[in-house]
């Protein structure tokens, strides 16, 4: 018998079938942004697309890649590339990695970044999905988080994209900003409806270190939302999108039937995936590796070999515990048949029996009917994280 | 004896005489911030004990938390060799003390090492209450006291005032005080002149059976534990076998040395040296400060009178927040407790806090110090219950007890009355805050004893106070009714019945002992009301909803409640950072591992010391 708590599990040796590619560029920084991201003007965009394909020639020789199933441009903004560089960038991903014709194929975008000629390129380079970073519908308050579009290029921008050909879009929204009213809200909602999108994002805003907003927060100048203003708030998200026909199937995500991010949900059920460029994370091979950040920085490490800034291995029990943590995000939650597929056979109730037994007391996990697994209980999704940091050490 | 023995004896005992007439022994009696730490450093650097390279400011203020707050806790004794103006060389000893109340047991212990003491008085300010109390002190142990006025150089500073003060109110002939300026160096040399010239040599015989008083110890990890002593009669060298006449152990003596002020091994300590000595002694327990030491082969007859020992005043609770400290938490009491034998701690159990001590100390200040010793020496950190006086409890059977746990009270019904102690508490302030004073002292369920202008401008306020009072808030308050200028001093009168009722919180129903109090009755609603009010704000919302409830026997007086938890959720996995989600949510974990869970609430550190900061 396996000793699955010491053993290389199954998942280890898969192949990951999920790509992420990380464009560090936008066309100005967001103050709660803390992703790995540069503005653009003046950057050798062309040098670090070059140093791109070089990451992508060493990784298929390192990991040869099988079918890609969901590739996911992010960034930054990956659209503030000019077409002429979208099409090389997207020419040079197709060459090295076998994509499936039938792939989810996700780049993220800011409104007012995609003119046709753009959206042309993308299209043509076999960009099948776009996600428009809206966040609120509200004017004042995109200024105020330090946004440079307005309401009305999110409006314009998905009507291009549907012109284009695009079908599959999904917009971002953010609630929690500061002074930020559930009337607001409400109004964000209602035409980010209009729109008739088959997915949404509705993300609550985290401060993060090394932001404006956090600086503002530590001097006690940025006015949240209170607790209960804010629980409110995603009552009403869940309450209006549910109503809409859109599925709740992630605690930040709701679609309508058959259009859930693919690629996310490679996250969400701990699978492997690359993951390319400055700054970007990847899970294959038993190791979670993080690449050198700043673009000078990544271009050089580039022409040395794989830009790793760290390499971790993912013991077998952290494994597992990334499988509980991540996948009851899905309202869907884990399955026994999932893990016992990942972690050779092993028993979620043998690894994490104590813990699930306490959240099934506390009602803040249920077991999935008809299934052999467990997901949060309606009471347990805006406690999410009491739940997943439970089955941490 | 052959005669050219005699002669050579004879000749030893000149030597020593002559040694022994030319050592003075001092002390520097101050107020806070009135110069006392500065004048010492002028002092060594203009013997040449250390070159002004050497000079640290502060020397003598070892510890970090001494320069921190700029206030000695620990007394130092530093050897230094002054040519005087007689063109003889003398040794002094200079014995640094602390200044603030709670520490005058280590007050005492200094002056009993000593036949003389520079009074330093700030010369824009004038005496202070706490000065008072240990030059009192000092006149009791029959030492010479040689007025220093400080700061003169200040524009604010009126030498002759304060002169005059120093007549009035203390007695002293301040006609020929100093007039220094330890900031600028002025006035050093006259201040050594006055310690060679008026300070009394020690008496004592050398050829008498060795006693030697130990007036502070500390334990090093090389040496063992280093007793710092004061020679009366009598040597002590290297191989002397050494009784500890109270507590009977005998070591033979290893080394002896004096502060120079690194210590610095000599070859003998005679009669009125001070310095150290060291025998290996691993048991702190052995030496005790306030002990004498004497020849086991050759015993003096009587011991030394010691020290008043001291009886805390204030208690509260230590316990580990990590209950696998417990043992170190012990060994840190010990090491403490050796060189400060104020300090009492005994185990004790909390239903909410498990294992940890109960502990005694002479007041507020003290009790912080010892905390943040514990906490950064030793590197535990701590819970600390909110502090209690000692309550003299009558049973309805007649037994008395002494009440230290407010947990240990007695329910209503066994209790024939509760007396509590008072003090009486001295307040020197400018005339234009009497009134908030008097505010202050009545909130506070003070009884006006006496006014007197000390001058012109300045009062003293006499109040008897309940302890308990003091104990809480006071001196915050006192500093900001006052703009931080009255000088307050306390000494204990008595105790007295009082209608005192034990205060009970309740989280979730359940009891929580290491957060009850004893207040008096007229005020138990109101501490009540406030406390559940800061618990709710220092406890974090859990998963289920937590009221809190304050009660006096089974009655509720107040209650508030602590809502759930609705919303800890992340919101996203950026470009599948699964590790950045896994650091925020052991950051989560570690914090409430930091926690006490009580009953199943999560309750953080400060919430026991809550009761302390009620701003009612």
């Amino acid at each position: 018998m396996i000793d699955t708590l010491t053993a290389r599990p199954p998942l280890h040796d898969w192949t990951p079938r999920a790509l992420y590619i990380h464009i560090p560029f936008c066309t100005n920084k967001c103050y709660y942004c803390d992703f790995n991201s540069y503005v653009a003007a003046g950057q050798p965009i062309d040098a670090y697309l070059d140093a791109l394909e070089r990451e992508m020639e060493r990784t298929v020789s390192a990991l040869p890649p099988e079918t890609i199933r969901k590739v996911f441009v992010g960034g930054g903004t990956p659209t503030v590339l000019a077409p002429p560089q979208m099409t090389r960038f997207l020419a040079s991903v197709s060459r090295h990695f076998p994509i499936a014709a039938d792939a989810e194929f996700t780049m993220e975008a800011n409104p007012g970044t995609t003119d046709p000629d753009k959206l042309e390129a993308m299209r043509a380079g076999g960009v099948n999905r776009i996600s428009f970073g809206a966040q609120t519908f509200d004017n004042g308050l995109l200024a105020a988080i330090g946004r440079i579009h307005e309401a009305d290029d999110v409006v314009n921008s998905i009507r291009n994209a549907k012109a284009a050909g695009f079908a599959n879009l999904s917009i971002d929204l953010m609630f929690g900003l500061p002074r930020q009213t559930l009337e607001q809200l409400a109004d964000s909602v209602s035409r980010a409806l209009e729109l008739d999108l088959p997915h949404y994002s509705l993300y609550s805003l985290k401060v993060e270190e090394n932001t404006l907003f956090h600086r503002l927060y530590e001097r006690g100048e940025l006015p949240l939302p209170e607790e209960d203003a804010e629980v409110a708030m995603f009552e009403h998200l869940r309450e209006r999108l549910g109503g809409a026909g859109y599925g709740h199937y992630e605690i930040s995500n709701f679609a309508r039937p058959g259009y859930e991010s693919r690629h996310n949900s490679t996250y969400w059920r701990n699978e492997p995936y690359y993951g390319l460029g400055a700054g970007a994370h990847g899970y294959a091979n038993g190791e979670r590796h993080l690449n050198v950040k700043g673009v000078q920085p990544y271009i050089d490490a580039a022409q040395r070999g794989l830009p790793r800034l760290e390499t971790n291995p993912v013991s077998p029990r952290e494994a597992m515990e990334d499988f509980m943590m991540v996948g009851l995000r899905l309202r869907a939650g884990v399955r026994q048949a999932d893990f016992a597929r990942q972690f050779a056979g092993a028993r979620l109730t043998d690894v994490f029996g104590a813990e699930l037994r306490r959240l099934l007391e506390q009602g803040l996990i249920e077991a999935t009917p008809g299934e052999d697994g467990y997901r949060l209980s309606e009471r347990g999704v805006p406690l999410g994280n009491e739940v997943f940091g439970a089955f941490l050490p | 004896m052959t005669q050219a023995l005699v002669e050579v004896r004879k000749r030893q005992m000149a030597d020593n005489d002559r040694k022994q007439s030319h050592i003075r022994n001092f002390c520097i009696i101050a107020h806070i911030d009135h110069g006392k730490s500065t004048l010492a450093d002028r002092i060594l650097e203009y013997t040449g004990t250390l070159t002004s390279r050497e000079m640290q400011e502060q020397v003598l203020d070892s510890m970090d938390l001494e320069r921190e707050r700029g206030i000695t806790i620990k007394l130092q004794a530093v050897r230094l060799k002054y040519k005087a103006d007689d063109g003889e060389i003398y040794t002094l000893h200079l014995i640094d003390t602390p200044g603030h109340v709670d520490f005058t047991y280590e007050v005492s212990r200094s002056l009993a090492a000593c036949e003389g003491a520079l009074l330093i008085v700030d010369a824009a300010q004038g005496i202070e209450a706490q000065t008072l109390a240990n030059v009192y002190l000092a006149l009791d142990n029959n030492l010479e006291i040689l007025p220093v006025i400080n700061k003169i150089d200040l524009p604010s500073a009126e030498p002759e005032r304060v002169k005059q003060e120093v007549e009035d109110v203390i007695g002293l002939d301040a006609s020929e005080a100093v007039l220094a300026s330890a900031k600028n160096g002025v006035g050093i040399k006259e201040i050594l002149e006055q310690v060679v010239q008026k300070v009394p040599a020690p008496q004592g015989d050398p050829n008498a059976p060795l006693k030697a008083l130990i007036f502070d110890s500390h334990y090093d990890a090389y040496k063992g534990v280093v007793c710092y002593i004061r020679v009366i009669d009598g040597t002590i060298r290297a191989g002397t076998p050494m009784k500890f006449m109270a507590t009977g152990a005998t070591f033979d003596v290893v080394e002896v040395g004096t502060f120079m002020p690194r210590a610095t091994a000599v070859a003998e300590l005679g009669p009125g040296d001070v310095g150290f000595v060291t025998a290996s002694i691993k048991n702190v327990k052995d030496t005790r400060v306030g002990d004498t030491i004497t020849n086991a082969k050759q015993p003096t007859a009587e011991p030394l009178p010691g020290y008043r020992r001291i009886n805390p005043m204030v208690f509260c609770g230590l316990y580990p927040i990590d209950s696998s400290d417990y043992n170190d938490l012990r060994d840190a009491l010990e090491k403490l407790e050796l060189n400060d034998a104020s300090l009492r701690f005994e185990p004790e159990t909390s239903q909410a806090l498990g294992f940890g001590f109960r502990c005694g100390f002479l007041g507020m200040l003290h009790m912080e110090i010892i905390q943040e010793r514990i906490e950064r020496e030793f590197n535990i950190p701590l819970i600390t219950t909110a502090p209690s006086v000692v309550y003299k409890v009558t049973l309805t059977n007649g037994q008395q007890v002494d009440i230290s746990n407010p947990s240990e009270y007695p329910e209503a019904g066994k209790l024939e009355f509760v007396e509590e102690p008072y003090v009486k508490a001295s307040i020197i302030v400018p005339k234009d805050f009497v009134g908030a004073i008097m505010e202050l002292c009545q909130g506070k369920r003070g009884e006006f004893i006496d006014m007197q202008y000390l001058d012109a401008n300045r009062v003293t306020l006499k109040y008897d106070i309940p302890l308990a009072e003091i104990v809480y808030d006071f001196f915050d308050q006192l500093k900001s009714s006052t703009k931080g200028y009255a000088s307050f001093d306390y000494e204990v009168s008595g105790y007295r019945q009082s209608n005192l009722v034990k205060m009970d919180i309740l989280l979730n129903g359940e009891q929580v002992d290491a957060l009850s109090f004893i207040v008096h009755r007229d005020r138990a609603y109101q501490r009540g009301r406030v406390i559940c009010e800061k618990l709710k704000d220092l406890i974090p919302r859990q998963m289920f909803e937590v009221p809190i409830q304050a009660a006096v026997g089974q009655k509720i007086v107040s209650r508030e409640t602590i809502k759930a938890m609705r919303k800890n959720v992340l919101a996203k996995c950026y470009g599948g950072d699964i590790s950045r989600k896994r650091k925020l949510l052991e950051k989560q974990k570690e914090g409430k591992k930091r926690m006490k869970q009580v009953g199943n609430v999560e309750v953080p550190q400060e919430a026991f010391m809550a009761v302390l900061k009620l701003d009612e």
